[in-house]
């Protein structure tokens, strides 16, 4: 099979809706892209279409994957053996609550329904935060400089501590940063520019994952270039 | 700098292209630079090792398409490690979007290591509710996920029987692509329930989840494509974040020679426009 039926027809056995898939996707892909060239219709065409299709593709997964499952079927449709699941009504009267948003003489109810999900969240999330993150975070922070084996570990956690101690004083506003407390929130600026490059770089790293990952697409999946 | 060369006027059009040669030449033209092992990956490679054959593994598949470059690879090798030590895995997904995506791992893996569906591994599909979801996954995982991804009871998973809290599952592998993800995972589970806990993010995302592998919350993370890479070099199946990992090299040395001249021109430029003293 040689290269010009593998881009119409696929490696052997692939089904036409796949390769025909591929090609929309290509041209939608490289449609985005001409907007580094310039902006255009293609990319304005593609952009509309992705934002419509998005909205589409979460409303239809979230149908099927939460309302009939979690809510219909327990309610009108239980599986063999199993009772009404009764109690679901509440969530399901609070979601239509939601959805009255729309209609403004009953809108206040929405806000039973969004007061429901913040008091809920809020206990639930606190708790963990504390146990999970703050405290745990501060313990670490304080006892683990000498626990950790090797000269660099024990530097790199001494440096975790200075750095905490200085980035804190940095955002401690109550006195004038200066004399040796504007040195130390000076250091504390170098810690923050250190983690914000840090994370700069994190960034990069993801952005250009994203495109070698539709730059494969196009070259193995639509053109078979590479393996 | 008006009758010069002046590095900031040039099309940015031009570096685009750039970096689109040194993205797609590499994939074209592989170079196979090495991909050293950072400990966090190391981290996790370890804690898996040590987990006795036969013992259940869950794997938290926490994302959706737009993400599957970076975290498609790191569950990929995740299943990949986990058959190949005669693991079961147990997947459960906060994100609706999670379960078909993971599906298109496990089913071929599967067949490659003559794991059967139920016996070996279990998808247990997407449960609404996040932080409540995981909360409940801590008294009883059956009662949370009263079904599988395909709509059996788990009552009739055989693999299921052995399953009823987190205390049945030796390590959690936590693939996440935001909210709700390893965070969550880190606050209302492995805190709680001192569950041993893996995580593999975006890139994006890496630098927020460092501090958990220190407070020992974390026994590992995989940061985006290069985590992704280093964890197929030890498992020993380079996949495609391995395949990647020279174009990521490429661009990411061509953007620090783009920072080192804008640089250069600016200071030049700033010292020839600095007024003569």
């Amino acid at each position: 099979m040689n290269w010009v039926q593998m881009l119409f027809n696929g490696p052997p056995g692939t089904p036409p809706s796949v390769v025909w898939g591929y090609w929309v996707a290509a041209i939608l892909t490289i449609s985005i892209y001409s907007f580094l060239f310039k902006d255009n219709p293609l990319y304005k065409f593609a952009e509309s279409l992705f934002v419509g299709v998005g909205a589409g593709y979460w409303v239809c997964l979230l149908y099927h994957e939460t309302i009939v499952p979690k809510l219909l079927q327990p309610l009108f449709f239980p599986v063999e053996g199993e009772s009404i699941a009764w109690l679901r009504i509440f969530p399901g009267i609070l979601a239509i609550f939601m959805l009255l948003r729309f209609y403004p003489k009953l809108g206040w109810l929405s806000r039973w329904a969004l007061a429901f999900i913040v008091g809920m969240y809020s206990a639930v999330n606190i708790t963990g935060f504390a146990q999970g993150d703050f405290v745990t975070q501060i313990h670490a922070t304080i006892t683990t400089p000498l626990s950790s084996g090797g000269t660099l570990a024990i530097i790199l956690n001494v440096a975790a501590i200075l750095g905490v101690i200085a980035v804190l004083t940095y955002f401690f506003f109550s006195k004038e940063h200066k004399g040796a407390l504007g040195g130390v929130a000076k250091v504390g600026i170098w810690f923050l520019m250190v983690a914000f490059g840090a994370s700069f770089g994190y960034t990069v790293m993801g952005r250009v994952s994203l495109l070698i990952g539709r730059m494969t697409f196009l070259l193995r999946d639509w053109l078979h270039l590479i393996e | 700098m008006a009758d010069g060369f002046d590095i900031r006027r040039i099309d940015r059009r031009f570096i685009f292209v750039l970096i689109f040669v040194a993205v797609a030449w590499p994939l074209i033209q592989p170079m196979r630079l090495p991909i050293d092992v950072s400990p966090p990956v190391q981290g996790i490679y370890d804690a898996i090792e040590a987990v006795p054959a036969g013992s259940i593994v869950m794997l938290g598949g926490d994302y959706s398409p737009d993400s599957m470059p970076e975290l498609q690879p790191m569950v990929e090798t995740f299943v990949r490690h986990a058959f190949s030590k005669d693991l079961r895995v147990v997947i459960a997904c906060l994100w609706p979007a999670s379960p078909p995506l993971v599906e298109r791992v496990t089913t071929p893996l599967a067949a490659e290591f003559g794991k059967e569906y139920g016996v070996d591994y279990v998808n247990l599909g997407y449960m609404a509710g996040g932080i409540v979801t995981l909360l409940g996954m801590g008294a009883s995982i059956p009662n949370t996920f009263p079904t599988d991804y395909g709509g059996t009871p788990v009552g009739e998973i055989p693999l299921m029987q052995e399953v009823e809290d987190f205390d049945d599952i030796a390590i959690v592998m936590e693939v996440s692509a935001g909210t709700p993800g390893t965070r969550e995972w880190v606050q209302q589970v492995q805190s709680r329930f001192g569950v041993t806990l893996a995580s593999g993010v975006t890139a994006v995302s890496a630098p927020n989840f460092y501090p958990y592998i220190q407070s020992g919350q974390l026994v590992g993370l995989l940061g985006g494509l290069k985590g992704a890479a280093e964890y197929e070099t030890l498992v020993g199946a380079p996949g495609d974040a391995t395949k990647g990992m020279d174009a990521q090299s490429i661009v990411h040395a061509l953007i620090v020679l783009f920072i080192i001249l804008g640089n250069v021109t600016y200071f030049a430029t700033r010292r020839r426009q600095a007024p003569a003293s």
